[in-house]
C-alpha cells in the first residue's frame, strides 16, 4: 500500500485515503471548438502509459479533498515527489 | 508416568516445564504432554509416527520439521464453527484440552491404488475430454481433494486491527534479529521486533553453543531482558509477518489467545498494519530435505528438527539414527542424538572427504562416517526401518549415478540435511529478485527496492558468530537509514565458541539404480505429492519456465507454499533442462508467508459493519410500515410497501394508481445534493452542464444533463438557483460521490480562477416528495407561509417556507409527471415532517410508495435513469435530450466539442424509443435483444430493452429501449427473442406513454 505525502496536509498518509486521478499535466485545448478531430481525439484518449517515471494526479478523498501531483516510478512504485496543483515538479 | 504416557520423552533437558502436565487429544486419542510443548513435539513424545495421509496418493506421513516449513502435520483444532483448519502441528502450542484432528480422509485410500495412473498434469490429460464428462468427474474429485474441513458456521471469535508506525521493524528474533533490534534500539530508534514463536530466540532456543562464555540461553535471556526494558521497543512474539507490501507496509498477524485453554475471551488474533521506516529481515533459513526414493516415510526428518526436538523439547523421535548430510553443521544432530543416549547407526556424507571439526568430533565419538555416500532409498511401512545407502559419483557434481553397490542399514530415524535455504519470502515480496549463489548453494536475497535489508541466515550467513555480526550491522545501518546518528553507541559483538565449517556439497536428487521415472517416488513437495519424476516429465513434455512447471505439476502450491521443496524442485528442473539453476530462476513468493485466517483479515468489519448501510431519517418508519428494501449504492431505500397477502406486483400497481389518482409520498432523501456557492457558481455550472445555468432566475429550477468530455452522459438531475451566488445541485443517488469528485477535478485543476465552492449536503437535508393531484391539498394543511397556487408557485420553481413548523425548501419538480412538491427539511426533523404529512394526507388516503413505483411512473413518462437506460456510450441526442443542450455558450461546456465528432452524428446510433408489445399483457424482460428477422441467421441486432414494466395506469406493459435509428422507425414492429425460445413482437412508439403534453405536472 502506497504511502503518499499530501502537499496540502503536509503529511504522509496511506493510499486508502486517496483516489487516483490519472496522468497529470494534460493540457485541455483552450478553444475546443477550433480543434481538429485528431487533436481533440489525442486530448481525449491518448495517454503516455509511461513505464518508469510518471507524473500523475491523486485526489485526497478522505483528507483535504484536493488534487495534487505525484511523480511515481510505475515499475518500482517509488514516489519521487509530490507537489501542489499549479506548481512545477 | 512420563515413561508410560510419553515413551519418547527424554529423562531430562529441554525448555519444557515437566511440572505442568497438559492433556490433549489427537484424532480422538487422549495423550499428555508438557507445558512448553508444541503439538508436534507432544505427538512425537507420545510415539505418534503417522499424522496424516498424503494429498494425492494417500501415503502415511509423519512429522518432518519443527516450524513453518512443516508439510505433513497439518491439523484442524476444535470442531464446528470454532474449528480452525490448516494449522501446522509444529506451530501449535500445546494447551490443556486441545483437541486436534489430522487430515486422514477416507477418500484418500482410493487414490493409493491409482498412484501409477496419476502423473503430472493428470487432470488436464484425463478429465478434459470429452468436455461434458468433466462436470461428472468434478463431483467425485472435489470430494476426494483438499486438506482439512471447513468450519461449519460463522466464526465465533473476535479479531481486531491496529496501525503501527516504527523506525525499524525487525522480523525474526533469532540471533541476527536480536542483535539488529539491540543495535537499532540502542541508537534510539523505535523498534518493533516480531517473532512467530512463543519464545524469542529462534535457533538459540535449541543451541548447545556458548556465547560470552555461558550457554547461549543465558545470553538470550539477558538480551531479551534489555530489549524489554527499553521504552521504545515493542516485542511481538507469537506474531508472523505474513506480507511485505509497497512503501514498507507490512502485515503482521499476532496470535493472542490461540495458545490458551480458555481461548474464547478477548481478541483472538490481531492484525498489525505496520508502516516501517526501515526493516531488517532476520527470518533465518529453512533446512533443505534430501530427495531420495521413499523419502516421505514417517521417521525421515530434517536434521535441525531432530536436534530441536532433542534439545528444546526433550524428545527423541526414534531410537536409531542415520544422518544423511551434505554439510558440516548437521553433524551436530548426530552428536546431540548421542548425548541423548541414543544410537547413531551411521553418518552418510555426500562429500568425498569431510574433514571439518565437527566431522572429526563425530569420528572421535566412535560414530561411523561414510563419506562420498548418500541415502538413495528407504524401506519401511508405517515408519522407516532401513536406509539404503550407496556411493555417489565424486566426479559428477550433480551425482547422477551410483558409484558402487548399495548397503542396507537398520534404523528408525533418518535425519536429512541438504543444506540451508535462506527464508527470502519477505525480501522477495518487497521487490528484491532472488539471486542464485553457487557458493552458498542457495537463492540469496536480491537487491532491495525498498528500505530493507536481510541479515543472518536469511542473508546466507552460516554459523552463530556470522549471524550475530550480520544482525548487529544490519540493525545499525537500519537505525542510520531511519535518521539516527551512527555516532551513538550501538552494540558489542559477543564472543562465540564455534567450530568452523567446511564447504557443503550440492545434492538435490540422490541417484537410484533405476531411472527417475521408474524409481520409487522421490518426493520434492510432500504436501502436494509432487515427485522428481513429475518434474522431469513436465520438462520432457516441453515445459521450460519454472512458473509453468509449478502450475503443471502443482509443486509449491500447497498451504506450505513449497517451503521445503522449492529449491530442490528448481534444481531438478534445471538438471532436466540441461541449464543452470541461475538461468532457471525461482518462482515468485507471494503473501501470505503462512496462512492467515479470514477472521483476522476482516477484523471488526463483520456483521453490521461488513458493508455499512446508509439509512434516511425515515428508515425506522419504513421498517414499521413493512417496507421491502432496495439497495441503491450504500443506501437502503423502500422498494414497495406490501399490505398483508399482497404480491409485489399488486402492491406496485396499487401504489401507482394511488399516486396518479390521489396522492403518494416518497422518501427521496438519498438523491445527491451539492451546495454550490461563489461569485462564479453560475459560470461554473454553465461549463459543467450541457444546458444553460448562468442566467437561471433566482428561485427557478432546471433539469441538467452532465457530460463527460467525450460527449456521453455522466449524470443528470435538477439544479435550483437559491440565491445570486448559490445553487443546489441534485445528482442521481448512486453517483453523488462521483459527481462531487468530478466538480472538484474541474474546479481545482482546470479552472482554479473561478470563485466557486462545492459542498455535499446529501446527509443534511431529507427530501420528502409529495406526489399526485391531491398533493397540493395535503401540503396546504401543514404549510401556511407559501402560496401554493399554481400561478404563485409554478412548476420548476423553489420556495422557502415552513412545513409542519420546520423550516423547509419546497421544490415544484416532478419525476412522475404528476403535480409534485419535493419538501427539503433538515434531516433531524424529517421524520416529524413525514408524520405530519401522513396525518394531513389521511383524508386523501395518502399512500407511501417505493422505488419500484417511482420507476414505473417515470417510465410511463419516458424519463430516463442514467445507468439503467444509458450506458457509458449515450449522448444527449441519443436519449432525446437535445433540448437540454445549449450549443452556443460563450465558454462551451464539458463534452461540447465531442458532440460534433463524426461517430456521434451517425444516423444509425442507438436512440431511445418506447416499445409496446403487441400482446399488452406480456412484459418484455429488461436486457432483451431487439431484432427484425429472428428466423434468419446471422440475426442482426437492432438494440435492446433498457426498462420494462407493467403499467397499471395504462393497463398494459410498457418498455423503453435503445434502437438503431429508432426515432425514425416509429410504428415498426420488431421482435425480442426470449431465453425460453419464444419471441415477443413489439411496436416502436414514442417513449412518453402518458400525458405526452406534460399537462398534469404543471397544474
Amino acid at each position: 500500500m502506497l504511502h503518499i505525502h499530501c502537499p496540502y496536509c503536509r503529511e504522509s498518509r496511506s493510499e486508502e485515503e486517496f483516489a487516483y486521478g490519472g496522468e497529470a499535466h494534460i493540457q485541455r485545448p483552450s478553444r475546443p471548438a477550433q480543434t481538429s478531430e485528431r487533436e481533440w481525439g489525442d486530448y481525449l484518449h491518448f495517454r503516455k502509459g509511461t513505464r518508469g517515471v510518471h507524473r500523475e494526479m491523486w485526489f485526497h478523498v478522505a483528507g483535504c479533498r484536493r488534487y495534487f501531483n505525484v511523480v511515481r516510478d510505475t515499475v518500482s512504485y517509488a514516489i519521487l515527489k509530490t507537489y501542489a496543483m499549479g506548481e512545477e515538479p | 508416568m512420563t515413561a508410560a504416557s510419553q515413551p519418547r520423552r527424554l529423562g531430562q533437558g529441554g525448555r519444557i516445564d515437566r511440572s505442568r502436565t497438559v492433556r490433549f487429544s489427537f484424532d480422538g486419542v487422549a495423550m499428555q504432554g508438557f507445558h512448553g510443548d508444541t503439538l508436534a513435539s507432544a505427538l512425537l513424545a507420545n510415539g505418534v509416527d503417522v499424522v496424516g495421509r498424503s494429498f494425492k496418493y494417500g501415503r502415511p506421513r509423519g512429522i518432518v520439521g519443527h516450524g513453518a516449513e512443516e508439510p505433513n502435520a497439518i491439523v484442524r483444532l476444535g470442531t464446528g464453527a470454532a474449528a480452525v483448519p490448516n494449522l501446522r502441528a509444529t506451530q501449535v502450542e500445546l494447551y490443556e484440552g486441545l483437541e486436534a484432528h489430522g487430515n486422514a480422509a477416507s477418500a484418500k485410500r482410493l487414490a493409493v491404488a491409482l498412484r501409477r495412473l496419476m502423473p503430472a498434469g493428470f487432470y488436464y490429460k484425463v478429465f478434459m475430454s470429452p468436455r461434458w464428462l468433466w462436470t461428472a468427474w468434478e463431483q467425485v474429485l472435489r470430494r476426494a481433494a483438499g486438506l482439512g474441513t471447513v468450519p461449519s458456521g460463522a466464526d465465533p471469535d473476535c479479531y481486531d486491527k491496529v496501525n503501527q508506525h516504527c523506525d525499524v521493524l525487525v522480523v525474526g528474533a533469532g540471533p541476527a534479529g536480536l542483535m539488529a533490534a539491540l543495535a537499532a534500539a540502542r541508537r534510539g530508534a523505535r523498534v518493533i521486533l516480531v517473532d512467530e514463536q512463543a519464545e524469542l530466540g529462534g535457533s538459540l532456543l535449541a543451541s548447545t553453543l556458548t556465547v560470552d562464555g555461558a550457554p547461549a540461553a543465558d545470553w538470550l535471556a539477558l538480551t531479551v531482558a534489555e530489549l524489554r526494558a527499553m521504552p521504545e521497543v515493542v516485542l511481538l512474539p507469537r506474531a508472523t509477518v505474513f506480507g511485505y507490501y509497497d512503501h514498507n507496509f507490512l502485515g503482521v498477524l499476532e496470535r493472542r489467545t490461540d495458545h490458551l485453554a480458555t481461548a474464547r475471551a478477548g481478541v483472538r488474533q490481531r492484525l498489525h498494519r505496520v508502516r516501517a521506516g526501515q526493516t531488517v529481515l532476520a527470518t533465518g533459513a529453512l533446512e533443505r530435505p534430501l530427495v531420495f526414493a521413499n523419502n516421505d516415510l514417517p521417521g525421515i526428518m530434517l536434521a535441525s528438527s531432530v536436534s530441536t526436538y532433542v534439545n528444546r523439547y526433550g524428545v527423541a523421535p526414534g531410537e536409531r539414527l542415520v544422518l544423511a548430510t551434505t554439510n558440516d553443521g548437521a553433524y551436530r544432530t548426530a552428536l546431540d542424538w548421542r548425548r541423548a543416549g541414543r544410537d547413531v547407526a551411521l553418518i552418510v556424507d555426500a562429500r568425498p572427504r569431510p574433514a571439518g571439526a565437527l566431522a572429526d568430533e563425530a569420528r572421535r565419538a566412535g560414530i561411523e562416517v561414510l563419506s562420498g555416500h548418500a541415502v538413495v532409498d528407504a524401506a519401511g511401512g508405517q515408519r522407516v526401518t532401513h536406509a539404503i545407502v550407496a556411493p555417489v559419483d565424486p566426479a559428477d557434481p550433480a551425482a547422477r549415478r551410483l558409484a558402487g553397490p548399495t548397503r542396507r542399514v537398520h534404523c528408525d530415524l533418518i535425519a536429512c540435511s541438504g543444506g540451508w535455504s535462506p527464508t527470502i519470502h519477505l525480501s522477495s515480496q518487497a521487490g528484491a529478485k532472488p539471486r542464485w549463489s553457487d557458493a552458498a548453494i542457495a537463492f540469496l536475497p536480491g537487491t532491495p527496492g525498498q528500505s530493507t535489508r536481510s541479515a543472518g541466515a536469511a542473508n546466507g550467513g552460516v554459523g552463530l558468530r556470522a549471524c550475530l555480526q550480520d544482525g548487529g550491522d544490519a540493525g545499525a545501518r537500519a537505525a542510520a537509514g531511519a535518521g539516527f546518528s551512527p555516532k551513538m553507541p550501538s552494540y558489542v559483538m559477543p564472543t562465540v565458541a564455534e567450530a568452523s565449517e567446511e564447504p557443503p556439497r550440492a545434492l538435490f536428487l540422490a541417484p537410484h539404480r533405476r531411472p527417475v521415472s521408474r524409481a520409487p517416488p522421490q518426493f520434492v513437495d510432500m504436501q502436494l505429492d509432487v515427485t522428481a519424476a513429475d518434474i522431469e516429465l513436465a520438462a520432457r513434455e516441453g515445459y521450460r519456465a519454472v512458473e509453468h512447471v509449478k502450475r503443471y505439476t502443482a509443486f509449491g502450491f500447497g498451504t506450505d507454499q513449497g517451503k521445503l521443496g522449492n529449491v530442490n524442485g528448481v534444481a531438478i528442473l534445471a538438471q532436466a533442462l540441461g541449464q543452470s539453476i541461475a538461468d532457471t530462476g525461482t518462482t515468485i513468493f507471494r503473501p501470505a508467508y503462512t496462512p492467515v485466517s479470514f477472521g483476522a483479515i476482516a477484523g471488526r468489519a463483520v456483521g453490521d459493519l461488513f458493508d455499512p448501510e446508509r439509512h434516511t431519517s425515515m428508515h425506522g418508519w419504513h421498517t414499521e410500515h413493512g417496507a421491502m428494501w432496495e439497495n441503491v449504492s450504500r443506501w437502503k431505500r423502500p422498494w414497495y410497501y406490501p399490505r398483508p397477502s399482497e404480491t409485489m406486483q399488486e402492491a406496485v400497481q396499487r401504489e401507482c394508481l394511488a399516486v396518479r389518482g390521489g396522492v403518494g409520498i416518497l422518501d427521496a432523501s438519498t438523491l445527491g445534493k451539492i451546495d454550490i456557492q461563489g461569485a462564479d457558481a453560475g459560470a461554473f455550472l454553465d461549463r459543467i452542464y450541457a444546458g444553460g445555468f448562468l442566467k437561471l432566475g433566482i428561485g427557478r429550477c432546471r433539469y441538467g444533463v452532465m457530460l463527460r468530455e467525450d460527449g456521453t452522459i455522466f449524470d443528470d438531475g435538477v439544479t435550483a438557483r437559491l440565491d445570486e451566488r448559490r445553487y443546489l445541485m441534485h445528482t442521481t443517488t448512486g453517483n453523488a460521490e462521483a459527481v462531487l469528485q468530478w466538480l472538484e477535478l474541474w474546479r481545482q485543476t482546470e479552472w482554479p480562477e473561478l470563485r466557486v465552492y462545492c459542498t455535499s449536503v446529501t446527509d443534511h437535508w431529507a427530501t420528502i416528495a409529495l406526489v399526485g393531484p391531491k398533493s397540493r391539498a395535503v401540503l396546504a394543511a401543514v404549510c401556511h407561509d407559501i402560496d401554493l397556487a399554481g400561478t404563485a408557485f409554478p412548476f420548476m420553481t423553489v420556495r422557502r417556507g415552513t412545513v409542519a413548523t420546520v423550516p423547509a425548501r419546497v421544490f415544484r419538480i416532478s419525476f412522475s409527471g404528476e403535480l409534485s412538491f419535493e419538501v427539503n427539511v433538515p434531516a433531524q426533523h424529517a421524520l416529524r415532517v413525514w408524520q405530519a404529512l401522513m396525518e394531513a394526507g389521511a383524508e386523501f388516503d395518502i399512500t407511501p410508495y417505493g422505488t419500484e413505483t417511482m420507476h414505473v411512473l417515470r417510465a410511463e413518462k419516458g424519463f430516463i435513469i442514467v445507468g439503467q437506460d444509458t450506458d457509458g456510450s449515450m449522448t444527449p441526442d441519443d436519449m432525446g435530450l437535445g433540448w437540454a443542450v445549449r450549443r452556443n455558450k460563450r465558454f462551451g461546456f464539458i463534452g461540447d466539442r465531442s458532440l460534433d465528432l463524426a461517430d456521434h452524428r451517425r444516423a444509425d446510433r442507438l436512440q431511445l424509443v418506447g416499445l409496446e408489445t403487441l400482446d399488452g399483457a406480456a412484459t418484455l424482460p429488461e436486457g432483451a435483444q431487439i431484432v427484425v428477422a429472428p428466423e434468419q441467421p446471422p440475426v442482426e441486432m437492432h438494440g435492446h430493452v433498457t426498462s420494462s414494466y407493467f403499467s397499471a395506469t395504462l393497463k398494459r406493459s410498457i418498455a423503453l429501449a435503445m434502437v438503431k435509428g429508432g426515432r425514425g422507425r416509429m410504428g415498426e414492429t420488431v421482435h425480442c427473442p426470449l431465453a425460453n425460445g419464444r419471441t415477443l413482437a413489439a411496436k416502436i412508439v414514442n417513449p412518453v406513454f402518458y400525458d405526452p403534453e406534460g399537462e398534469r405536472q404543471r397544474v
